[in-house]
């Protein structure tokens, strides 16, 4: 889904003269999303030390021909450790944010048009499940099953599926009362097209931004599920788990605390930004 | 004598979120005297409201006046500073808007709210204020007026809050009263009530008023002057006689054509087919939890039967609340009847729509009174047409793409109109997109409920002429909903009234003249008529109004 959704982003650009306005804004976000996404796929090749391996002879180094973003509290190479984090951040994060909500949303609006019992069981457990803290849970998990990249992925969607079912309930419960979805109803329709057809189409725009929000959040939240020790396992470690770390190096400046933190806000500011400038079909055609 | 209002050159123009500019109003001008009562009538969107709006300075957001004079006692409120304008209105220029019911603060007494005007603008004690509102609740004819003001807006009726709202307007003693379609969101019985309050205040006092309206009838009864505007232009201005006896513009003719009863011509005797087409026995339907005797809480439709025979048409017509859409929506199985049958076609139909066969819902189809909700915004015309034709008749896409074609063409509607969305059309354009849909299904019978209620005069006889022209091509039956007894009138064969539930006398058009149950004649004598005298010559039984109407 994560590639899938690139996909379909690079083709509406395309589409620009197909009627769509995508505005210079968006363009970038979308730029230096698929810059991480490419950096995430690639990294092996083009790191230039073993990510583990103590290569500086001085912990926190400046930056220096050698090591472009310095030496992080070990001495190892900071710019190899961020690519490679990249992986993490940017997979882990967007797997669980695409499969929280595509699930969320998905129940959400099975239960506004279903109705009935199968809202009340939905709602309700879902509640139950909003209402275990978090990190709590995740320790849970990772005490249970043990700490792997699938074992994460799938922590960090449960986390935030309640919200995203909460959401898109409320949303498709007042399309639902729409006159178009009786006639859609009465026509004998489906609840799955009456979902993919009328109610989504509709809903997609709120979505997509609270897609962006909570993306932030698992990035946040998967940082520190890594600081904790539940997340990423040494010697990988994702932008968050780089954060913490190092942040030894904070009075002295070192670049290996800075880095990962402008690592972390250029991804979540890009999806932000594109999110809120999709291509737009343009409306006011002179035809 | 200099007059009270002055428009001269009016325009008024909004920019696109494209950045183009339109001009709504192109270069209105005319006049109001003291104590007159001028009618600005014109089909939706002819910029009648935003005319009366710039007479208290304002201009809804996007738009901005750009030229032109409109001065109000002396006042060119285009050219004063906001603040001037605050002092002018409620003092001297008022409103009475739409929908008082949106209008009103929920939680705040109707007196708190009646007198803010006064304590706002400081002209007299809050005693004071409150002795005036008394009186002019009773000058208006409200029931109690001594204790009306200490309820809250959701305690008294529609029609109550619709004076009420007069009353906010003229408690500041105003020279200018704008009345923004007052009475089209109520029931003609009530609709005379308030009209003839509203005239004997502005009549008593001496105040000019304007009246927006699409509803020439209304316009007729309380206006000195009309107005008649179209694309921001007017077309007409005269006397209501002038207007009404000697319009000389094609549009104005044609706004008074639409007034005239077309009846339908006489549908030759009932075929005396083996069976009706649709059969309805004892229905009973309504909301909320099931009591111990099977039935719902509240009872919207109670013992209901009709029939409807092939090719011919029946009319269902009630006020508000008086159960006829909760019977459409029962006979389609969106409700589910709680007692009853219902025969369609020599089958009995399960009561809720999933208990019916893919057949049986094709050959029904109900279309809706707002167009608005009933078309998914997010959608094309081809798109929202298409969907019926791939569902019940499985067709491909290029035979799909020439069936639209032919729908739109039934409708009478552009083809090239198939890409645009539902946001990008006009209401009786979306109407008429709704039935093509109701038209792809290929039915036998269509459920008309209001459909066109909310559209104009003009707009609504052309529905009208539509839907009789398809029933000769296609031989479709239709049950027809509204409030209307003109619409109901020029189309059905049979009319049944309702009213509070249940059938109240069922007759045809031609004996319309001399309904037998007492709530018929009551609801067929409040329908104005385009003679002015018409309000005042007007006699009810007031037994009669007590006894069914919650005015």
């Amino acid at each position: 889904m994560t590639m899938t959704s690139s996909e379909t982003k690079s083709d509406r650009i395309s589409g620009t003269r197909l009627g769509y306005r995508f505005n210079i804004i968006g363009m970038v976000g979308l730029s230096v999303i698929l810059l991480w996404v490419l950096i995430a796929i690639f990294a092996p090749l083009i790191i230039p030390y073993p990510v583990g391996e103590i290569v500086d002879l001085d912990y926190f180094g400046p930056m220096s021909r050698d090591f472009w973003l310095g030496s992080d509290y070990l001495g190892r190479d900071m710019l190899s450790r961020i690519l490679m984090g990249a992986r993490y951040t940017v997979g882990i994060s967007l797997a669980a944010v695409t499969i929280a909500c595509f699930s969320g949303v998905m129940l959400g609006m099975i239960a506004a048009v279903a109705g009935g019992w199968l809202d009340t069981v939905l709602s309700r457990f879902l509640d139950a499940l909003s209402s275990i803290p978090s990190k709590l849970f995740g320790l849970v998990i990772v005490a249970a099953v043990g700490s792997s990249i699938p074992v994460l992925i799938l922590t960090l969607s449960v986390i935030y599926i309640p919200g995203a079912y909460r959401f898109a309930r409320a949303l498709a419960v007042n399309i639902n009362a729409m006159d178009f979805i009786t006639v859609a109803r009465i026509r004998g329709e489906s609840t799955l097209y009456l979902i993919r057809s009328e109610i989504l189409p509709n809903i997609v725009g709120p979505v997509l931004a609270d897609l962006g929000i909570r993306f932030v959040f698992i990035v946040l939240l998967l940082s520190g599920l890594s600081f904790l020790g539940l997340g990423v396992q040494p010697p990988y470690a994702d932008w968050g788990a780089l954060v913490r770390e190092n942040i030894g190096g904070l009075p002295f400046g070192a670049p290996a605390v800075m880095a990962p933190s402008f690592a972390i806000a250029s991804l979540t500011i890009s999806v932000n930004l594109l999110i809120d400038n999709l291509p737009k079909k343009i409306r006011d055609r002179s035809e | 004598m200099v007059n009270l209002v002055e428009i001269r050159d009016l325009k008024v123009e909004a920019t696109t979120d494209s950045g183009r500019r339109v001009e709504i109003i192109n270069g209105v001008s005319f006049d109001i005297a003291e104590g007159e009562i001028v009618a600005l009538i014109g089909e939706s969107g002819s910029g009648k409201t935003t005319i009366a709006l710039t007479l208290m300075g304002h201009a809804r957001p996007g738009c901005r006046i750009s030229g032109g004079s409109v001065s109000v006692a002396g006042k060119d409120m285009v050219t004063l500073s906001e603040k001037q304008r605050a002092r002018v209105r409620g003092t001297e220029v008022t409103y009475v808007p739409q929908s008082a019911a949106a209008a009103f603060n929920p939680a705040a007494t109707i007196m708190d709210q009646v007198i803010e005007v006064t304590r706002i603008h400081g002209l007299m004690s809050a005693d004071e204020a409150r002795l005036r509102a008394v009186e002019l609740f009773r000058a208006l004819s409200l029931p109690e007026p001594e204790t009306i003001g200490t309820r809250y807006p959701h305690q008294v009726s529609g029609g109550q809050l619709q004076r009420l709202s007069a009353a906010m307007a003229l408690i500041g003693d105003p020279k200018l009263v704008i009345f923004d379609e007052p009475t089209t969101a109520l029931d003609v019985t009530t609709q005379i009530e308030v009209l003839r309050a509203f005239k004997s205040v502005m009549k008593k006092g001496g105040i000019a008023g304007v009246y927006v309206s699409h509803d020439l009838a209304v316009v007729a009864q309380i206006a000195d002057r009309i107005v008649v505007l179209k694309g921001g232009e007017t077309k007409e201005i005269g006397t209501t006689k002038e207007i009404l006896d000697g319009a000389k513009h094609p549009y104005t003719r044609e706004l008074l054509a639409a007034f005239e009863p077309k009846p339908r011509g006489a549908a030759g005797a009932a075929e005396s087919g083996p069976a009706p087409l649709l059969e309805i026995e004892n229905l009973v339907a309504g909301y909320g939890q099931a009591q111990a005797d099977g039935l719902p809480l509240v009872r919207a439709v109670e013992h209901v039967s009709l029939k409807v025979e092939k090719g011919r048409n029946l009319g269902i017509i009630g006020e508000s609340g008086c159960g006829k859409s909760t019977l459409a929506r029962t006979i389609a199985g969106i409700l589910p009847a709680a007692v009853g049958t219902i025969v369609f076609d020599g089958k009995e139909l399960g009561r809720s729509a999933h208990a019916r066969s893919r057949d049986e819902l094709r050959e029904m189809q109900i279309v809706f009174q707002y167009a608005d909700t009933a078309l998914n915004p997010a959608k094309s015309v081809e798109e929202i047409l298409a969907r019926p034709l791939a569902f019940y008749h499985g067709m491909n896409a290029k035979a799909r793409s020439a069936r639209i074609d032919e729908l739109l063409d039934m409708v009478r509607l552009p083809r090239n109109l198939r890409h645009r969305r539902p946001g990008e059309l006009s209401g009786g354009q979306k109407q008429r997109v709704n039935f093509a849909r109701a038209l792809a299904a290929e039915p036998k019978l269509i459920l008309c409920d209001e459909i066109t209620s909310a559209l104009d005069t003009v707009v609504a006889a052309a529905v009208i002429d539509l839907l009789k022209e398809l029933q000769r091509e296609l031989g479709l039956s239709y049950i027809f909903i509204s409030h209307d007894l003109s619409v109901v009138e020029a189309i059905c064969d049979e009319i049944v009234v309702m009213y509070g539930g249940r059938k109240v006398e069922e007759i045809t058009p031609a004996k319309v003249k001399t309904p037998q149950h007492p709530y018929s004649q009551l609801l067929f004598s409040s329908v104005p008529r385009l003679d002015p005298t018409w309000l005042d010559g007007l006699e009810q039984d007031p037994e009669l109004v007590r006894a069914y109407c919650r005015r």
